[in-house]
């Protein structure tokens, strides 16, 4: 048997591996004395981007057939206000209004995917209107900002929590700390494992590969393109809108501000990961710790506690930089090789 | 129908706008034969084809394949394949971001039990296919990691692997060497004992005469006839594509061959080389003299040409123009030179496809001259006119969209936008690939005509026979090295030794 190559594409993988276990390495030696060891501050980081995580299994799928979804952010901010009002103005059921936010996702899916699939429209200006449309809807849902407290099915579902049977530690005053992860960690995982499983082993999911790669060479092979990209924009909805459930569970309110770039950080997760923005190229692994990087930046700079906040975003564009600038000099090292 | 026939299309009619793509065309398949259809660039053989297989829609006529009952009107090229009618394209259609294995069987996947893909199953049947083919390739790598020529076979093995009743090679032969070819030809004619149908497309006539059994020939969207192959000769083959009688290709270039004096050297290419592509070479083309560079596909001819031109890089050795010594870091600074380069994929890098006839013409004379002296319109107008005229480009107007135009023509077309920037130095990399015999001939004479007015030209192509027609000197290479110069007896057996490296 031949030796395995390692192609450049994994290689990009392990690149972002190592670079989020160095980057947390690091925060780990320089601020060991606030807590940046423990257990509870990487769970930490999967329960604040538990909601970004989905949608950057969704942003995946679409980049994969060479797409953008930047409605994204927009669908959040409708879901999270949608499922506030309707349980603290109308007095709806939790899990009633958790099915129709579901449902709505897959409409607007539908709608989008149409747009970009069948009438062939630039998939950049399709979900610009979608963003617009839906921050719109929030906006016309309510202008308030709403807080969830009274309903009790959805604040014990937030509450919730499921403690780790390892890791725990004794704290300065003396009390035990259990290591914890909250429902929307869950859910986002198995939301990213069953991506990866449908990306690897589903037709389906090896069809969006197809498409990005080479989209005419996908129609002559028999594939319908068409259907492929209707039933992406769709999934990213979906998951989306399951993002959008987790990212109420976090906040408890809905309001027109929330989520505001939410897209980007889920675009930069996937390239960070190693998605190509061309497409044909990626894995939702990849983007998983595309997410995590992101969520460790914003940690470390909350814990140095003087930088501003604003430094995450500065470290991302260079990491982003960084990385797009690596995918290139690959690219280039593949093409003279021929 | 018939018990021996496939497939059968009655009375086809397709117009694009403004041209009548075909006009009644009959075309009849019988089980177990390979069929040739013949016809020059836009003769419609494509636009029939992309019919039968559903990417394009006709407008009258009528389909039938055996075993299905009433007409057949595929409307996507999965349509034709549950109907047992699979295509092999010229260009590769595959995926190359997918592995061998996916790309032999993405769209029907082995499955398994609970309805995902069965990986395993996938690539073990995958290396039997190959091993099959002969190929020595590691299925489960991507496959832009293969050469061309190993895709296409990738790609005919997809085809072939579909249980297909009716194969259609369109082209395919036009990006394999001879050995890749024989191995084709010996997987069709398996196929054909099996009692598969094969439509073959091809511009090498040797190649229809090698393996069919069936001419069907096109001319102007309309059929000119059906002939089994003892009946048509090549001549009256060709005779028949282009509705006059043949020119004959051999008296195209005089006797005489031309003496180049020091004086007249236009490129002169000392230890010129780029790592990994072409080891240090050198070469002198004087002034009205064709250079061919011949070797076999890969062994570093269009690279060598790259060099001179600066589109890769040259690492070692000094280039002279005209006696000066210059310094080519990007292509823009050899045009400026008075070079011209026609690139071998004019897919990828030659046209722009939603650019008209007119655009693609004067794109390199506007690059040339900058970006803020527009070419005046009516200057433009003239000069397109000029050269659709001049090298008979077959296209509604001077503003149709070149992707429109057929292969040839746009092949032509590139020319053109080389010509317009009135070049004294001009590379032509496989400029008559793909394009039928009588196109071949005028742009053979065209080359001819050139290099009388002055210019300096090299020359690559496949096909011997052709650089022999047009080429005072060769330069012989072998795996990315220039070996050698033929200059005199230049005939096919002293080139085919310098090839083969016949000093062993």
């Amino acid at each position: 048997m031949k030796k395995k190559k390692i192609n450049s594409n994994t290689l990009l993988l392990i690149i972002t591996i190592v670079l989020f276990v160095v980057m947390y390495a690091a925060g780990c030696i320089v601020y060991a004395g606030k807590g940046f060891t423990h257990l509870q501050t990487f769970l930490n980081v999967l329960i604040n981007n538990a909601g970004l995580l989905c949608v950057a299994c969704g942003m995946t799928c679409i980049m994969l057939t060479g797409g953008i979804d930047i409605s994204v952010g927009a669908l959040i901010a409708m879901d999270c206000m949608f499922l506030a009002v309707g349980m603290e103005r109308w007095g709806m059921s939790a899990p009633l209004l958790c099915l129709l936010v579901l449902l709505i996702g897959l409409v607007f899916g539908l709608v989008q995917g149409f747009c970009v699939g069948y009438l062939e429209i630039q998939p950049f200006i399709v979900t610009m209107a979608g963003m617009f449309f839906a921050r719109g809807m929030t906006a016309v849902i309510s202008t308030d900002q709403v807080s969830i407290s009274t309903n009790q099915f959805f604040v014990n579902l937030a509450n919730f929590k499921l403690e780790l049977p390892f890791g725990s530690y004794v704290n300065s005053k003396g009390v035990e700390q259990i290591p914890f992860i909250r429902i929307t960690v869950i859910i986002a995982l198995i939301v990213l494992i069953a991506i990866f499983l449908m990306l690897r082993y589903t037709k389906f999911g090896r069809s969006l590969y197809a498409v990005g790669g080479n989209e005419i060479s996908a129609t002559m092979m028999g594939l319908d393109v068409k259907k492929t990209k209707l039933k992406a924009y769709m999934l990213s909805s979906f998951i989306c809108s399951i993002g959008g459930i987790c990212y109420c569970l976090n906040t408890m309110s809905g309001s027109v501000q929330q989520a505001l770039g939410l897209e980007m950080d889920a675009i930069s997760s996937a390239v960070i990961g190693g998605t190509l923005l061309t497409g044909g190229v990626g894995n939702v692994i990849g983007s998983f710790f595309g997410v995590l990087i992101n969520g460790t930046i914003s940690t470390l700079v909350k814990t140095n506690g003087k930088l501003l906040s604003s430094w995450s975003n500065i470290a991302v564009a260079a990491l982003l930089c960084f990385f797009i600038v690596l995918q290139s000099i690959f690219a280039k090292i593949k093409e003279s090789k021929k | 129908m018939d018990n021996n026939v496939v497939l059968t299309m009655r009375g086809i009619c397709m117009t694009f706008p403004g041209v009548k793509a075909l006009d009644h065309v009959d075309f009849t398949l019988r089980k177990g034969e390979i069929h040739a259809l013949m016809g020059e660039n836009g003769a419609g053989k494509s636009t029939l084809i992309k019919c039968l297989t559903g990417i394009n829609a006709f407008e009258a006529g009528e389909i039938r394949v055996d075993g299905i009952d009433g007409p057949v009107v595929n409307h996507s090229t999965l349509d034709a394949q549950k109907k047992g009618i699979s295509t092999v394209y010229q260009e590769v259609n595959l995926c190359p971001n997918l592995s061998v294995a996916e790309n032999l069987f993405i769209g029907r996947e082995p499955k398994t039990k609970i309805g995902t893909i069965d990986w395993k199953t996938m690539v073990k049947r995958s290396q039997k296919i190959v091993q099959d083919l002969d190929m020595d390739i590691d299925v489960t790598q991507n496959l832009e990691e293969y050469s061309l020529a190993l895709q296409q076979m990738i790609a005919i093995a997809r085809a072939v692997d579909m249980d297909c009743k009716v194969l259609i090679l369109d082209e395919p032969t036009s990006s394999l060497d001879d050995n890749e070819v024989e191995k084709l030809f010996k997987l069709m004619n398996q196929l054909k004992a099996k009692g598969v149908g094969i439509i073959f497309v091809t511009h090498f006539l040797e190649q229809v005469y090698a393996v069919c059994d069936r001419i069907t020939v096109l001319r102007d969207g309309q059929l000119v006839g059906e002939y089994p192959i003892e009946d048509l000769p090549r001549v009256k083959l060709v005779a028949a594509m282009m509705g006059k009688d043949f020119d004959d290709l051999a008296s195209i270039k005089s006797d005489e061959s031309p003496v180049f004096s020091d004086e007249d050297i236009l490129i002169d290419a000392e230890g010129m080389s780029h790592k990994g592509t072409i080891k240090p070479f050198n070469l002198q083309v004087h002034k009205g003299e064709v250079v061919g560079l011949t070797g076999l596909l890969g062994s570093g001819r269009s690279e060598l040409a790259r060099v001179i031109y600066g589109a890769d890089k040259n690492q070692t050795g000094t280039l002279k123009v005209k006696g000066k010594e210059v310094k080519i870091n990007a292509p823009i600074d050899a045009m400026k030179l008075g070079m011209g380069l026609l690139p071998d994929d004019r897919k990828a890098e030659g046209i722009i496809g939603d650019l008209s006839v007119r655009e693609n013409i004067i794109l390199a004379l506007q690059a040339k001259r900058g970006m803020f002296r527009l070419l005046p319109m009516s200057k433009q107008i003239e000069l397109a006119d000029k050269y659709i005229d001049m090298l008979q480009i077959k296209t509604a107007s001077r503003e149709t969209l070149i992707k429109q135009l057929s292969g040839g023509n746009q092949q032509k077309v590139i020319l053109g936008r080389w010509l317009a920037t009135d070049p004294d130095f001009l590379i032509l990399d496989e400029p008559t690939r793909g394009i039928d015999i009588g196109t071949k001939t005028e742009i053979q004479k065209l080359v001819l005509k050139l290099a009388k007015e002055g210019k300096g030209i090299i020359f690559i192509s496949s096909e011997i026979e052709e650089m022999l027609r047009t080429c005072t000197k060769m330069a012989v290479l072998r795996d990315g090295m220039k070996v050698g110069e033929i200059t005199e007896s230049l005939s096919q057996e002293t080139v085919m030794k310098a090839i083969a490296g016949g000093d062993k």
